[in-house]
């Protein structure tokens, strides 16, 4: 994954890349809650963990959870609209995989968090009926519409 | 090649100043 020139370069980027030899350290996976490898966490600016990663992803896969985690620290830290830029970055680049119907759930969070208006929650149920509608993510959006 | 960090609170105190989130990455494959 990592020597994949988008994935190298999105992390230099936008993150702190840490690597932990859990054979060496193994405190840090009980810290961390870490229950098997490979497991790859996004924490926020506070530490707290906003996004985990658990076993191998192909490239694309990985890219796009990358970016789905972006968009989850920005949403925890109040940046709506760096969120939901992030989530928009995944479903237009990323259309075809896991994090795609999870953007396009928590981009109408973050659009309802943005504005305070409940018809962004509604739309987003909507937008499910169009794409993603066999996914989990949309069941959990269809108390909304 | 990416520069990967091995210090979890220094590469902490690394994120609050240059405002980047962490990626935190548990591996057991040979570094």
């Amino acid at each position: 994954m990592y020597p994949d020139p988008r994935v190298e370069a999105l992390i230099r980027d936008n993150l702190v890349p840490i690597r932990i030899d859990v054979r060496k350290k193994p405190e840090l996976m009980e810290r961390f809650n870490a229950q098997w490898t490979p497991t790859i966490l996004l924490l926020g600016l506070d530490g707290r963990e906003h996004h985990r990663i658990e076993g191998f992803l192909e490239t694309g896969d990985f890219l796009a959870q990358l970016v789905l985690g972006l968009g989850q620290v920005a949403r925890a830290g109040g940046k709506w609209d760096d969120a939901i830029a992030r989530y928009a970055e995944v479903l237009e680049n990323h259309p075809d995989t896991d994090a795609a119907p999870a953007g396009q759930y928590w981009r109408g969070v973050a659009r309802y968090k943005k504005s305070g208006d409940p018809a962004e929650l509604g739309a987003t149920t909507q937008a499910f009926r169009e794409r993603y509608a066999d996914s989990p993510w949309a069941k959990k959006a269809s108390i909304w519409g | 090649m990416l520069d990967w960090r091995e210090d979890v609170d220094a590469a902490l105190e690394e994120a609050k100043r240059t405002e980047r989130p962490v990626l935190l990455d548990f591996t057991a494959a040979p570094l």
